[in-house]
């Protein structure tokens, strides 16, 4: 609101949405600040007053993998040593994929009031639900650190290429917030449809198992074959755990992403105008 | 040079959530031009919440927007926030916009009176050393003393409207738009910011405020829109156009404590 000139008129079809669009991006990056700064006080205030304050996050997360490894390295028999390091590389990771797609479901609806009270970039609302995962993540990576050491996991230099992978996935987790943030202001059951669309993933993606365990079984090994979570999971776990990464993975991860970003620019520049309408 | 050109804005209200078919019935049932739930061209029912709105606001402007419960008043602060984009028609303007719609408008009520004047401030894109004078400015003005430290919740409506006031002219906006609750503030301060805003509006800037309070409106404004039903019914000097507005017995009162001839 800071910029002196403004003008806005009715709908004049594609070239001043994308127009429209492109603004809002341009100003919401120049807000980045008070998006983290957003972010911040979102976790702040709803861990505010308690003692471990957001490192309760951390210590559930422990507890939640440490009891699950023990029980599921002895339902699929095998090491521990092996299983618990990919047990919570690969949960930790999934819990923030799948936080980002709920969150980014409400990132507009929950902050109605902003919205309807003063002109700001809708990005910043994206920006702001990104900047909130991220900060969880941060907390629980931790956990992923405990278990490596005391499960003694090497890691090497290879392991950076994680950070790589990371860069994509805020990409795409802003894509998402864009995309599925609007179409959920408007249509009000698609919150809950994401909901059970990404509990399913859950069990349909190599988060608990290991897509080895399938080799032999073609119609199964074809759900994970054709799972777009698999390719944008691996990218960032597969270097964590030292394993191999084909290129082939990670194309097809940057195709994702690619796809989701056409598809958020097209949505978001539809839907930008109206949305204050849908709050 | 400050400015806001509104140009033929019309503001309709998607009606999703309701019952399209009943509402169809009741669209094709009344042909009164005072209903105000119409189609769009697409044959959905929507809320013509502002109907084809024109005007011109230059420096030392300073427009009340009268009107009944739901005649526009609102929509349209909203709509010249740049909130909504207007269904139809266009608007242009030259100058920093702050809008005040509400009085928790834009805060977090759990977080602290500072924690909110640092958004702001980041939301203005200010620096460290701008923000640290925000707040001192803040501080001053609103008055609320340690309460700047405790979470917004847990403030008198008074107080909230305080900071919420001061926050929005810390800035100096250059155009200000403002709802009617700026009333709850008590007289002490009622006169701080009025000396604030008139000091804002001797630099040539404009200010636009919806009020049911006549009074206010004499204070404040040297221009009255009456809208009624989202169109305009009137537009011109504050005296005349309460003269129209009020019964005859109010406006008979008005005049009489103002001590001056109502314009003829």
């Amino acid at each position: 609101m800071s910029q002196t000139l403004f003008s806005i008129s009715a709908d004049r079809g594609w070239g001043q949405r994308f127009a429209i669009a492109a603004q809002d991006l341009r100003e919401g990056f120049g807000l980045w600040r008070l998006a983290w700064a957003l972010g911040m006080s979102d976790i702040k205030l709803r861990y505010r007053g308690s003692m471990l304050g957001p490192f309760w996050l951390t210590l559930s997360t422990g507890v939640m993998i440490g009891a699950m490894g023990v029980l599921y390295a002895g339902l699929f028999h095998t090491d521990i040593h092996s299983y618990l390091p990919y047990l919570a590389a690969s949960l930790i990771l999934w819990n923030y994929l799948s936080l980002m797609v709920s969150d980014g479901c409400t990132c507009f609806t929950v902050s109605e009031a902003l919205i309807k009270g003063m002109r700001m970039p809708f990005t910043v609302h994206a920006l702001r639900s990104v900047a909130r995962n991220t900060i969880i993540l941060a907390h629980n990576v931790v956990v992923i650190a405990v278990v490596f050491l005391v499960m003694h996991v090497g890691v090497t230099w290879y392991a950076l290429w994680s950070f790589a992978g990371l860069g994509l996935w805020l990409v795409d987790g802003f894509a998402v917030a864009l995309l599925l943030g609007a179409f959920c202001a408007r249509f009000r059951d698609v919150p809950q449809i994401v909901a059970s669309v990404m509990q399913i993933a859950f069990f349909l993606t190599p988060v608990m198992w290991t897509a080895s365990i399938l080799n032999k079984n073609r119609p199964a090994s074809a759900l994970v074959h054709y799972n777009p979570f698999f390719y944008i999971l691996e990218v960032v776990r597969a270097p964590l755990l030292g394993a191999p990464l084909p290129l082939r993975h990670v194309a097809v991860a940057v195709a994702i992403s690619a796809a989701l970003c056409v598809a958020a620019a097209l949505g978001f520049a539809r839907t930008r105008g109206r949305l204050a309408y849908w709050m | 040079m400050t400015h806001l050109t509104a140009f033929n804005i019309s503001v309709n209200f998607p009606l999703y959530h309701s019952d399209n078919r009943s509402l169809k019935k009741t669209v094709f049932r009344s042909t009164a031009g005072r209903n105000r739930i119409g189609q769009d061209e697409k044959h959905r029912p929507v809320v013509q919440a502002l109907r084809e709105l024109s005007f011109t606001l230059g420096s030392g402007d300073r427009l009340g927007l009268v009107g009944r419960n739901g005649s526009g008043k609102t929509t349209l602060l909203r709509a010249l926030s740049g909130i909504y984009q207007p269904t139809q028609g266009s608007l242009s303007m030259e100058g920093r916009l702050t809008s005040l719609l509400d009085p928790g408008q834009g805060m977090n009520m759990d977080l602290t009176g500072r924690e909110n004047v640092r958004l702001r401030g980041l939301f203005h894109g200010m620096n460290k050393t701008q923000i640290a004078e925000l707040e001192a400015d803040v501080e001053e003005f609103a008055e609320i003393a340690q309460f700047i430290d405790l979470p917004v919740r847990n403030y008198s409506a008074g107080m909230t409207v305080r900071l919420a006031f001061a926050m929005a002219t810390a800035v100096r906006p250059e155009i200000l738009l403002m709802d009617e609750w700026i009333l709850a503030g008590d007289a002490n301060f009622m006169t701080k910011a009025k000396r604030r805003i008139e000091a804002m509006v001797r630099h040539a800037d404009i200010l636009i405020l919806a009020s049911h309070s006549a009074q206010t409106i004499l204070e404040w404004c040297n221009r009255v829109l009456w809208l009624d039903g989202g169109a305009v019914v009137a537009d011109g000097r504050p005296l005349d156009i309460l003269a129209r507005y009020l019964p005859p017995e109010q406006f008979a009162e008005l005049a009489a404590s103002r001590l001056e001839p109502p314009a003829a």
